[in-house]
């Protein structure tokens, strides 16, 4: 054995002596046994923690070179993307990474969806799961007000506005929010604090709770079968196999793949064709004029459009929450004695098929303008979107589920 | 540990008027962390009054100026835009501007002080947005029918407001555009932000 490697192991124990060091890599991944059978949709929770690793470190890039000034932060982000060597690849990694996190983070939450993650045992799992949804909305909120273009500075406006329609306090919570009497300086300065300290810090330590809680629970997988249910003489699961090398080696494939795409985008198409970033953004903010068409980034229209779609303001933001927020009921609404989509019976199917057309519709809607046909349209999928939720303990509990087997098959 | 001997009771006394205390103390500290966040006095040091002159607006034309940050425009309504009103007062929701947005002298049936000038806040009572001011003859371009009168319309959410600033009924806003305080100086001058030389009836 060579010095080198010697040296390495008496590091190793020296460190181990003084820190859980091989405890936390035998209970997080040498030894933490994950079902055998995990398909394609597995790989977003892992491609998620790196896009969340690109997003901080390009993020740290960026904040050496931008302004967070009403007077200067326009001309800070053309500085960065025309004067600053590779500063236009720091910022489209940057901008490209946070659709990617919203892309990776819906097929995440849609995989749950689909095999039933949210079941017991994995419902706190689910939660502090919405916890880091709900802040990656709010840092990518806060976030999009930086460029001080057209649509940060009306986005920002509406976005506001939502808290402003609250009865009794809402005014005066607006102007909490804004630390001013419209949108300025001051709200910039406050967000530019909140996107790169406050929400990333939160951020991180959600993550690391989500980890711990899966790590507790141990991951659900396409059959929705417990598989620790079945341990062998040797009290491990059956069907389990370790998490590395297994499923390292595996994350790294879709890693590369999930890259191949990811700059693709970033070199050829950073914009996305005005829907990663937004036409009317390459112009300054300016207060006296709201852009003919706005709508905002893809990732929220969804609930912009069931926004848009109730007649009454107080009405329209109370279901524009709910639309967010009833996801976290999902583990009680949900009364299938089944967890994965394999082995359920066809209202389940037919609810989520007509859930993601909606979901889909009303994203596509929230893109279009206002016309009296569109918005109709947006009440109709809103009403089905609310209904997949609010019928749930009806159609799930009186579905023909198929028997469960008791192995991973 | 044994806790043979221990006075349980003055123990738990002294535990909870500790938690309470701190607790206090705890609960004050929030106090100067949520208070800083709201206005500074530079911020509500800028709000002066604007002066206008509106000796060039021709019939139909509209002005937009800044005040407090905002977007106010001053829009020169003809006689057949004014005439026109009283026939939206079954389709708009507070016809009388019955909610108090605006002041006493602009509460009527044009909103204004002068028939001939609309001055409101170019700010949407739904979401902040700043609508649209769509002609007469610009209502099918946005699909607002064929008895468009003119008026305003927001791009955000699709509220509609007529001539006057009044909300239409079944659309997002729930109320009528803001009349700012202001007076007239002379025919040709008004002064946006401060009424105190106006007569409040």
């Amino acid at each position: 054995m060579s010095r080198i490697i010697k040296f390495l192991y008496w590091l190793r124990d020296w460190v181990g002596a003084r820190f859980p060091l091989m405890q936390l890599w035998n209970d997080h991944l040498g030894k933490y046994y994950a079902p055998k059978n995990f398909n394609f949709w597995y790989l977003f929770g892992a491609l998620a923690l790196f896009v969340l690793v690109i997003q901080i470190i390009t993020g740290i890039w960026l904040t050496m070179n931008y302004k967070p000034a009403a007077e200067l932060a326009f001309a800070s982000v053309e500085y960065i993307m025309r004067d600053v060597e590779w500063g236009w690849w720091i910022r489209y990694m940057h901008s490209t990474g946070a659709s990617a996190f919203f892309i990776i983070i819906y097929l995440h939450m849609y995989r749950a969806m689909l095999y039933g993650s949210y079941k017991k045992p994995r419902e706190l799992l689910w939660i502090i799961g919405m916890l880091i949804y709900f802040t990656l909305m709010g840092e990518a909120f806060f976030g999009y007000l930086l460029p001080w273009g057209q649509m940060s500075y009306w986005g920002a406006q509406v976005i506001i506005s939502l808290f402003g329609a609250l009865p009794v306090i809402g005014d005066d919570l607006a102007l909490w929010i804004r630390g001013d009497f419209v949108v300025s300086d001051v709200t910039l300065n406050r967000f530019f604090s909140l996107h790169v300290i406050a929400l990333p810090l939160a951020l991180c330590g959600l993550v690391g709770a989500h980890l711990i809680a899966l790590h507790e629970v141990g991951s659900n997988n396409p059959d929705g079968i417990e598989i620790k249910d079945y341990t062998g003489a040797d009290g491990l699961p059956l069907d389990g196999i370790p998490f590395h090398p297994y499923y390292t080696v595996k994350d790294i494939v879709g890693v590369v793949v999930f890259l191949i795409i990811f700059c693709m985008v970033v070199f050829f198409t950073p914009e996305a064709g005005g829907y990663f970033l937004e036409h009317n953004n390459f112009i300054p903010a300016d207060p006296l004029k709201t852009p003919e068409h706005i709508a905002p980034v893809w990732y929220f229209t969804p609930f912009y459009a069931i926004l848009r779609a109730v007649p009454n303001q107080f009405a329209g933001v109370v279901a524009m929450g709910a639309a967010t927020v009833l996801f976290c009921f999902l583990p009680w609404l949900d009364r299938s004695p089944v967890k994965s989509i394999r082995y359920r019976g066809w209202k389940y199917k037919t609810a989520l098929a007509l859930f993601t057309i909606s979901f889909i519709a009303l994203g596509w809607l929230g893109l279009q303008a206002a016309t009296p046909t569109y918005t109709w349209m947006a009440r109709f999928f809103a009403l089905i979107y609310f209904l997949f939720f609010l019928a749930m303990p009806f159609y799930t509990s009186s579905d023909n589920d198929k028997p469960v087997p008791d192995r991973l098959t | 540990m044994s806790n043979d001997g221990v006075n349980t009771k003055r123990r738990r006394f002294l535990t909870t008027t500790a938690s309470v205390v701190g607790g206090a103390g705890a609960l004050a500290t929030a106090v100067p962390f949520v208070t800083t966040l709201t206005p500074s006095a530079k911020a509500k040091a800028i709000g002066a009054p604007v002066e206008v002159d509106i000796g060039d607006l021709q019939p139909g034309d509209r002005k937009i100026v800044k005040w407090r940050g905002k977007p106010v425009w001053i829009l020169r309504r003809s006689d057949e835009s004014v005439a026109g009103l009283d026939k939206l007062d079954e389709v708009v929701r507070d016809p009388d501007s019955n909610a108090g947005q605006q002041p006493v002298y602009a509460r009527n049936e044009y909103r204004s002080q002068k028939a001939e000038y609309l001055i409101v806040l170019g700010i949407c009572t739904h979401l902040g947005c700043s609508p649209l001011y769509v002609k007469e003859n610009e209502g099918e371009s946005y699909q607002l029918g064929d008895d468009w009168q003119g008026g305003f319309f927001c791009p955000c959410h699709g509220s509609r407001f007529d001539l006057a600033g009044r909300v239409f009924k079944g659309v997002p806003a729930p109320s009528n555009l803001i009349v700012p305080p202001h007076q007239y100086l002379s025919d040709t001058r008004v002064l946006i932000g401060d009424d105190s030389g106006t007569v409040r009836a």
